[in-house]
């Protein structure tokens, strides 16, 4: 267990590529770290810097109160989960979990207990004498884990563990591996492109993009106020609504239509989450509905206004939709962002 | 706090060791050759005289001129042009033989409803256990018997009895998605269009690299060429070597060396030219052939 | 077979036909009499040959000769099977390791694949020639008479020095691409379980490796037993009898030159029953392989 603490780290390739733009924060004792973003957006690479598969060009990074730049993968202190999890193939599950530990001097009674114990938290004991080829993909996953586990890290590493998984068992291994997070009390870094994944597991989300971190926060604090339209639409199912829109004097005109709320003159991007629009006679905008689609317990409308995609959240009261709707939100559900920049304003 | 704000790893030590160990590797495989090279640029009397040369001197024109267009032998009608030619003849003989064969040969085992497939797949499949080599008595006696020695036939035809090209054409076929020969169907391809239109095309990276690693293994063949050819005109030039270090040992006067390794040197180079030309379709094929 | 093949009677045995019968006619036919004229001994004046059943197997069996060949094939084998997959080795993992230079490598490395056994056999010749090879000098120069042709060890020193040379690149081809099939998670989760380069060698990539490099120690077991010869048949210049020769080469001089027809093919059969032991041992392992992916 252990904190980390990042200053002005970046990475450049020989090309000249520059994978990470230098960022800098801090991560405290037990905290679970989630870094999102599409790919290519230097997610992965920041990860592995921290475990020192890949150099650091410039900056500081601290595990503990090390400075680990030039120290081995080996002498960091640090367990990673792979995202094809990574077993030594022609090893037991139990020697995959004991080689670590083995080559760290333990003895052959602690290794033996510590495999065990890990074995019992992930179910594995009735597996420990299989051959990885013989473990199906949830199986090899919790080998993963496992191997992790029994070292007793200062920091957890876990570069999309569930990506190979199918839907049913990640959501299942995503309570699991929180969970066990928890119960370990281990700081963590976790990276993954579903923002899902990110909303659920973390204490905080990194939110990533072209190299850059374009948001720090809980998961609460990304949903509410997202400081990019990047962020804005990365984070949320469906994604918020992006609509270009004019501030002129105290009000910001769509199209035809104005809304009062405070905004200076120019160019704006409007953001409003789907599921934060409701329908209603006395609604401000008109929306031209183009395709419902349904989900259940609520529908999804897609069509447009003022001309742009939108697409609204709503509950499935089965009623009969019209073509044209008009829509109606509160104030404290409207975004602003720079047209330009894309910057929250 | 210390700032680190460079962290580029000094150049280790080991890596240094790494390259010293590669270097060494290349100069021990370059290093006969370069000496073929240096040595044919020298006059004969030079050599006989002070051995084989380090550097290079000006007779390397002289020496491939006489090494191709000179006759020698005992029939006094075989030039390096004529031994070329030879071994062209059967290094692309062989390639393409072996890849029609077998590429026929796979297409019926794995593309037909064929009572006997399996039968003749095994009938070809035990040939890799027999080399060549440990049957050559009786084969050189079938050979002839057939009257075959001293043709090209009888040269190409019995080293295209075995499974290797077949085999590999199987598991490519059988690696190529089942989906690919219902929707062939579907359009209304018969067999023969479906091989033409669609197998052929696919498999043509394949058939490179078979090509390549065929027309190294019949241009570098030697015992059976040694055999079945004791008519000069038809002497490749693997086959010539022997020939050649003959000419060297018991000649007596000066020896050619100039020539010999001219000779040597025209033996080596197509194949070892198309192994480095096609390098990665020739790693390919050797490597999944193998498989 | 392919779950819709098609259903065409006579296509197929078209497509077979010419294959099965260069094989009917060029191995199994050959293959056939080998075994059949081992059973019988040839006159040596040209009349026919008379059943002696299993004499010339019982002859190779007693002969001193043989085995002496026997055994030199037992050594040559194991020397040029180690070496030239210990010298690979060494070239694949670090030509794998480097990252600048590592194509060029790779291409330097590997073309002597394409040098035909008796090339090789002919440079070998010259390089420790008597009268000109600087191998030769090399060797004066420390005080030692390397005399190839003439003196059984040096020959059979200079012909393994060749034989080995020869072998590299296939070894290295395999063993580099085998190094590279090894997932790079993999290496990188040894890398944070161990410090020691070494050790992650030997645990990890080596074991890894071992299916590989055992198909390579029968592809090198077959060479040295075979396409060796050509090496041979130029470095003992003519002289076989002094000098080193492998039990295939023995084939050939007693059946073409000694008129040995009936012990020759005993011979044959010896090494056909090697070659088969030798491939079902190749089986067995493939069927392992299996198992690690």
């Amino acid at each position: 267990m252990a904190t980390v603490s990042v200053t002005d780290i970046s990475k450049t390739y020989p090309n000249g590529a520059q994978a990470v733009h230098p960022a800098s924060f801090d991560i405290a004792d037990g905290e679970l770290i989630v870094l999102v973003g599409p790919s290519g957006c230097g997610k992965s690479t920041l990860l592995r810097m921290v475990a020192g598969l890949e150099d650091i060009t410039t900056g500081d990074l601290r595990i503990g109160d090390r400075v680990v730049n030039n120290l081995d993968p080996a002498e960091r202190d640090i367990a990673m989960v792979f995202q094809n999890y990574a077993l030594y193939p022609h090893m037991s599950v139990a020697k995959n979990m004991a080689y670590g530990l083995k080559n760290r001097g333990a003895t052959k009674d602690q290794i033996a207990a510590k495999v065990d114990e890990a074995a019992k938290m992930l179910s594995l004991t009735p597996l420990l004498d299989r051959r990885p080829s013989q473990l199906s993909g949830g199986q090899r996953q919790r080998v993963a884990m496992g191997r992790a586990i029994v070292r007793d890290p200062a920091l957890f590493l876990f570069d999309e563990p569930l990506s190979n998984l199918d839907a049913k068992l990640r959501h299942q291994m995503r309570v699991e591996i929180r969970n066990l997070q928890r119960r370990l009390n281990v700081t963590a870094m976790y990276v993954t492109h579903d923002q899902v994944e990110a909303m659920t597991m973390a204490d905080r989300i990194f939110v990533l993009n072209a190299g850059k971190i374009e948001q720090i926060g809980t998961p609460s604090e990304i949903y509410r106020t997202p400081a990019s339209t990047f962020v804005a639409s990365f984070m949320g199912a469906p994604p918020m609504n992006l609509v270009s829109a004019k501030g002129v004097g105290r009000q910001v005109l769509i199209g035809d239509s104005a809304i009062s709320h405070p905004c200076a003159d120019g160019d704006v991007t409007l953001g409003i989450r789907p599921e934060q629009v409701t329908l209603s006679d006395t609604g401000t905008i008109p929306f031209k509905l183009t395709l419902v689609e349904e989900l259940g317990a609520s529908r999804l409308l897609h069509g447009k206004i003022a001309g742009q995609d939108f697409v609204v959240n709503t509950p499935n009261d089965d009623a009969a939709l019209a073509d044209d709707l008009l829509l109606d939100f509160g104030l404290d559900a409207l975004h602003l962002f720079d047209a330009l920049t894309g910057q929250r304003l | 706090m210390t700032k680190i704000t460079h962290n580029k790893k000094p150049i280790r030590v080991s890596d240094l060791a790494d390259h010293a160990i590669l270097i060494a590797g290349a100069l021990l495989m370059l290093f006969p050759v370069y000496l073929a090279f240096t040595t044919t640029s020298h006059d004969n009397i030079t050599l006989a005289r002070e051995g084989l040369q380090f550097g290079f001197g000006d007779q390397m024109g002289a020496n491939f001129y006489a090494a191709m267009f000179e006759k020698g032998g005992f029939s006094e009608q075989i030039d390096g042009t004529s031994m070329l030619l030879n071994s062209l003849i059967l290094g692309i003989g062989f390639a393409f033989g072996k890849i029609v064969l077998s590429m026929a040969a796979a297409y019926a085992i794995v593309y037909f409803r064929l009572r006997f497939a399996t039968f003749a797949f095994w009938v070809i499949f035990t040939t890799i256990l027999l080399p060549l080599e440990v049957r050559i008595l009786p084969s050189y006696e079938v050979v002839t018997g057939l009257g075959m020695a001293n043709t090209y036939t009888g040269l190409i035809v019995p080293l295209l009895a075995s499974a290797t090209g077949t085999f590999f054409f199987r598991q490519f076929f059988l690696s190529v998605p089942e989906e690919l020969v219902e929707a062939a169907r579907i359009d209304g391809a018969g067999p023969g269009k479906f091989f033409i239109d669609i197998l052929v095309p696919l498999s043509r990276t394949m058939i490179a690299a078979i090509f390549i690693i065929m027309f190294v293994y019949g241009w570098n063949q030697y015992l059976w060429p040694t055999l079945i050819t004791t008519d000069e005109s038809l002497f490749t030039l693997v086959r010539g070597i022997k020939q050649i270090t003959q000419s060297i040992y018991e000649g007596n006067d000066i020896p050619e060396y100039g020539q010999a390794w001219a000779l040597a040197i025209i033996a080596m180079l197509p194949p070892v030219l198309i192994v480095i030309f096609f390098q990665s379709w020739f790693v390919k094929g050797l490597v999944e052939s193998e498989k | 077979m392919k779950r819709a093949a098609f259903s065409q009677p006579l296509m197929p045995v078209a497509l077979l036909l010419p294959q099965l019968i260069i094989i009917a006619v060029f191995f199994y036919w050959p293959a056939g009499e080998a075994i059949y004229s081992s059973f019988f001994l040839q006159d040596p004046f040209g009349f026919g040959s008379n059943y002696v059943g299993a004499d010339n197997y019982t002859r190779l069996a007693k002969s001193s000769e043989y085995a002496k060949v026997a055994g030199f094939t037992l050594f040559f084998t194991v020397l040029v099977t180690f070496l030239s997959l210990g010298i690979a080795l060494l070239l694949a993992v670090k030509a794998d390791k480097v990252i600048r230079g590592a194509k060029t490598y790779r291409t330097l490395l590997m073309w002597v694949y394409a040098v035909a056994p008796p090339v090789a056999g002919f440079l070998g010749a010259l390089l420790f020639d008597q009268n000109i090879g600087p191998i030769t000098d090399l060797f004066a120069y420390f005080g030692y008479n390397l005399q190839i042709g003439l003196n059984y060890n040096d020959t059979a020193f200079a012909m393994i020095v060749v034989s080995v040379w020869k072998q590299i690149p296939v070894n290295f081809i395999f063993l580099l691409s085998g190094l590279q099939s090894i997932p790079v998670a993999v290496r990188e989760a040894a890398l944070i379980d161990n410090k020691s380069g070494t050790r992650r060698f030997w645990d990890i990539t080596f074991p890894l490796l071992a299916p590989t490099a055992f198909f390579l120690l029968i592809i090198n077991i077959t060479y040295a037993l075979f396409d060796t010869f050509g090496v041979i048949d130029i470095m003992v210049k003519g002289n076989p009898a002094s000098n080193p020769i492998t039990l295939v080469y023995k084939v050939y001089t007693d059946g073409f030159r000694g008129s040995d027809l009936g012990g020759s093919s005993a011979q044959s059969v010896v090494l056909m029953v090697l070659v088969l032991a030798l491939t079902v041992m190749q089986f067995r392992m493939l069927e392992r392989r299996i198992h690690y992916t």
